[in-house]
């Protein structure tokens, strides 16, 4: 998401009294949510039809990613830090802390790619079942939007050391920072709902 | 480097006021709202023509003026350009234009953003389009059921370009829809509380909480017939077990409130139009702006009526045809509402309110036989046959775009400075309303007699020809009436009466500024004390009620009075500047959906790289000098 920040930067009030930019950003969780619901819905439909193909309990470890959605829920201490780094006035604590999450959301990358190559090699595919289909479909889409969120922790890191993120801007920090949460919290009903109800299951 | 982009350097802002360059670049609401309406005129033009294909080969029993394929593309494209590139662009024209000076705002809340989300619906109807050339259009349907458009029983490319091509003009939808909530909801001037706004504005922000919630649920299913298509998943594949009853879910769970995203900005229309004309204040506004809300929750609700005959099972089909029937009632609310604000009203039949009764009109009829969908069994009976395309004319051509039409002529002179010919205008208008009804109403009658929808060619023997060649002749009126409408325009725009700031003698804001508005809308922001609060402003009320004029200049004094305080004249304003980022992160897109149909990674690449430049170059360039 690119960050307006110059429409009525000088006028003092919004009829709400809340920026227009987390307005917006809400706005677009929002329409988030319908985005991820429909995909949920999608694996919740699916995660039974298995084409002859390894199902959920086959496939899933449920260890290894627990601790990789640890590393994620982790980020998310992470942002509130940067955040309050800034706030305080602190620029170098909110760069050091950007650089952590964003490094903490790559190591949750690095542990979906290696995830999704184990369900390769036992033979989970995109095209052997619709529970494959439906779950890189939707685990992938969130991965894509952990990837977007580390452009956007580094480009901010970026603005940071241009010296454009003063304490005065801290919302840019939190704009990014909402959207981070978000992806963090969509994660955690994705571990729940795809890996952890599945997997119990007889 | 820090430095030398803050002074501009490299990243200087664009700054032409006219030439090609100055449209390609500009964040000015007012001019986004012209390039959105110009744009969708275009489409509509050839949205029409397909339309007019489509009737010359019906217009007999056995025609030869197409082959089935070219058929199934004409009719797919033109329901396809009808919705996403006629009638929400032309919404989205007046909502760009219109709705900030509505609510007494300089600009939009994202001025780059909204020049973002023209450019990637422009490029999504121009991607879409390409398709012809690239080797067929779409052909199955606007609606695109699995399994029939997987690659399976669809091979070629138009479905993947349909996939595609929808998926970017719901990201300008998105894009849109973000920036008009937080618009309107904090942009407003001071004193134009929620209740104080224009309902035109209020429908603006259903509409575009809709977008937004609707919009990413047609993604999710696009991505799926896009991963289908070019990667072999298997959503869709019954064989493999996927489920085809998925995607009409999907698609009419967006595709429902699709519904209201294209009539309710029409209904704002002509809730501004009404009141004018009769010069009465809106009947019931509470009424008509909660009813708005009210079919805005229930839209979500009311999906499966598009699939009682699917064998969803009794209990499902029953719950839809109630949920169906009782989303009639606020728009019935509506429609009286409507009416009471023309009775004893002091009428002036202009060429706005005659497009706005007819809007009215044709869509009792449309939403009349609507309700008649709900009942599960005459729905059987319906199904899939004309009957079906003769309702949704009448809401969406008969509604909607007569909706809009009364839009265009109204807001016509603060557009151009300019009024429309009124005499050429209401030929227009006679020669539309009749063209319609002579095209659309014998379909009623041919569905009901069996004929069904998306046949390339009937048989002679069916005795349906006489009414289809009745049709063809009505659609052929239409056309001419377009033709007079354009001709309208255009001698209109050159050397049409001055309108004037206020020809109609209106209640809104957008009146009480110069025709055309000077680019950054008011000299001062407005303070807002009343709804209709430039009609108060204009007149007073004797005992009775009667409106009675408030002399020349006192008004004036009052206004002075309140801005005293206020922040200062015109010099001072600091307008947007423009932008070079927002086409080039656009232009990413069909790049992108190109490499993708094609498998050819360099397009894709390319594609990515513009939209990250784009991004790029719009976050870190100078805030405007």
């Amino acid at each position: 998401m690119a960050v307006e920040t110059e429409a009525h930067a000088e006028e003092h009030a919004t009829s709400l009294g809340i920026d227009n930019r987390k307005l917006a950003i809400w706005a677009f969780l929002g329409s988030e949510c319908m985005f991820f619901g429909a995909l949920i819905a999608t694996y919740l439909l699916f995660h039974t039809h298995l084409n002859n193909g390894p199902g959920p309990r086959d496939v899933y470890n449920i260890p290894f990613t627990s601790v990789s959605s640890f590393v994620l829920l982790m980020s998310s201490l992470t942002m509130v830090l940067a955040l309050a780094a800034i706030q305080k006035g602190d620029e170098r604590g909110l760069r050091v802390w950007l650089l952590a999450t964003a490094f903490l959301g790559m190591t949750f990358i690095s542990g979906q790619v290696y995830e999704f190559t184990e369900f390769f090699k036992e033979g989970l595919t995109l095209k052997t079942s619709p529970f494959g289909s439906a779950f890189f479909m939707l685990t992938g889409f969130h991965g894509a939007h952990v990837t977007i969120g580390i452009l956007m922790l580094l480009s901010l890191f970026q603005l940071s050391r241009m010296g454009k993120v003063p304490p005065s801007d801290s919302l840019k920090v939190e704009l990014v920072g909402l959207y981070w949460h978000f992806v963090d919290v969509v994660w955690i009903v994705i571990f729940t709902v795809v890996y952890l109800i599945p997997a119990a299951k007889k | 480097m820090a430095t030398a982009l803050a002074e501009g350097g490299i990243m200087r802002r664009p700054s032409a006021k006219s030439g090609i360059g100055s449209w390609l670049t500009t964040a000015d609401h007012k001019r986004v709202g012209i390039l959105y309406g110009y744009t969708a005129f275009f489409f509509f033009l050839i949205g029409g023509l397909e339309a007019l294909l489509i009737r010359a080969q019906l217009a007999r029993p056995n025609g030869h003026v197409l082959t089935a394929n070219e058929y199934n593309q004409l009719f797919t494209m033109h329901g396809l350009t009808m919705i996403f590139l006629v009638v929400m662009p032309l919404s989205a024209a007046l909502f760009n234009y219109f709705v900030p000076i509505m609510i007494g705002a300089r600009d939009v809340a994202f001025p780059r953003l909204n020049a973002f989300s023209f450019w990637v619906f422009l490029s999504g109807g121009l991607f879409l389009y390409s398709s012809f050339i690239f080797g067929g259009a779409p052909n199955g349907g606007w609606f695109g059921y699995a399994p029939l458009t997987t690659l399976q029983y669809s091979p070629g490319h138009g479905l993947t370009f349909y996939a595609l091509g929808l998926q970017m003009l719901g990201i300008a939808s998105i894009a849109s829809a973000a920036n008009f909530v937080t618009t309107i909801l904090n942009l407003r001037a001071p004193g134009m509380t929620l209740m104080r706004m224009p309902v035109f504005v209020w429908m603006t922000l259903v509409t575009s909480l809709l977008l937004l919630f609707a919009m990413p649920v047609i993604a999710v299913a696009l991505f799926q017939l896009t991963f289908d298509r070019l990667w072999h998943s298997t959503f869709y594949n019954a064989v493999a077990g996927g489920d085809p009853l998925l995607w009409q879910h999907l698609f009419w769970l967006f595709g429902h409130p699709e519904v209201y995203i294209l009539i309710l900005p029409a209904m704002g229309i002509v809730s501004e139009v009404l009141p004018v004309f009769s010069r009465k204040p809106l009947f019931g506004y509470s009424a008509v702006v909660f009813s708005g809300i009210f079919i805005g929750f229930m839209g979500w609700g009311v999906w499966a009526h598009h699939m009682f005959t699917v064998g969803l099972g009794p209990y499902a089909n029953s719950a839809f045809a109630v949920s169906t029937m009782f989303i009639a009632v606020p728009t019935g609310v509506k429609i009286f509402n409507w009416t009471a604000t023309l009775w004893r009203g002091a009428i002036r039949f202009r060429t706005p309110l005659l497009f706005a009764v007819g809007m009215v009109a044709m869509f009792v009829i449309g939403g009349l036989s609507g309700v008649t969908h709900s009942l599960v069994p005459s729905d059987y009976e319906q199904h899939d046959t004309y009957y079906i395309v003769a309702h949704f004319h009448y809401v969406l051509f008969g509604g909607a775009l007569f909706g809009l039409f009364a839009g265009f002529y109204y807001w016509f002179p603060k557009v151009t400075g300019r009024l429309m010919n009124e005499k050429i205008g209401k030929l227009h208008f006679w020669l539309m309303l009749i063209g319609f009804n002579v095209t659309f109403f014998p379909m009623h009658l041919l569905g009901l007699m069996g004929q069904p929808r998306r046949t390339y060619i009937y048989n002679a023997n069916m005795g349906w020809g006489g009414y289809n060649l009745t049709e063809t002749i009505g659609s052929f009126l239409i056309a001419f009436s377009m033709l007079v409408f354009i001709f309208n325009w255009v001698k209109s725009k050159r050397s049409g009466t001055i309108a004037g700031p206020d020809p109609w003698d209106a209640r809104t804001l957008e009146w009480s500024i110069p025709s055309p508005p000077p680019e950054h809308n008011f000299d001062e922001i407005p303070i807002v004390k009343a709804r209709d609060d430039f009609w108060h402003k204009k007149y007073a009320e004797d005992p009775a009620g009667r409106p009675v004029p408030v002399p020349v200049g006192a008004a004036e004094a009052t206004a002075e009075g309140v801005h005293d305080d206020s922040e200062g004249g015109a010099h001072k304003i600091h307008m947007p500047s423009p932008s070079y980022w927002p086409l080039v992160a656009a232009l990413g897109l069909p790049f992108l959906g190109w490499g993708l149909v094609f498998g050819m990674l360099p397009i894709i690449g390319l594609g990515i790289l513009l939209m990250l430049g784009g991004f790029y170059g719009w976050v870190f360039e100078p805030l405007a000098s």
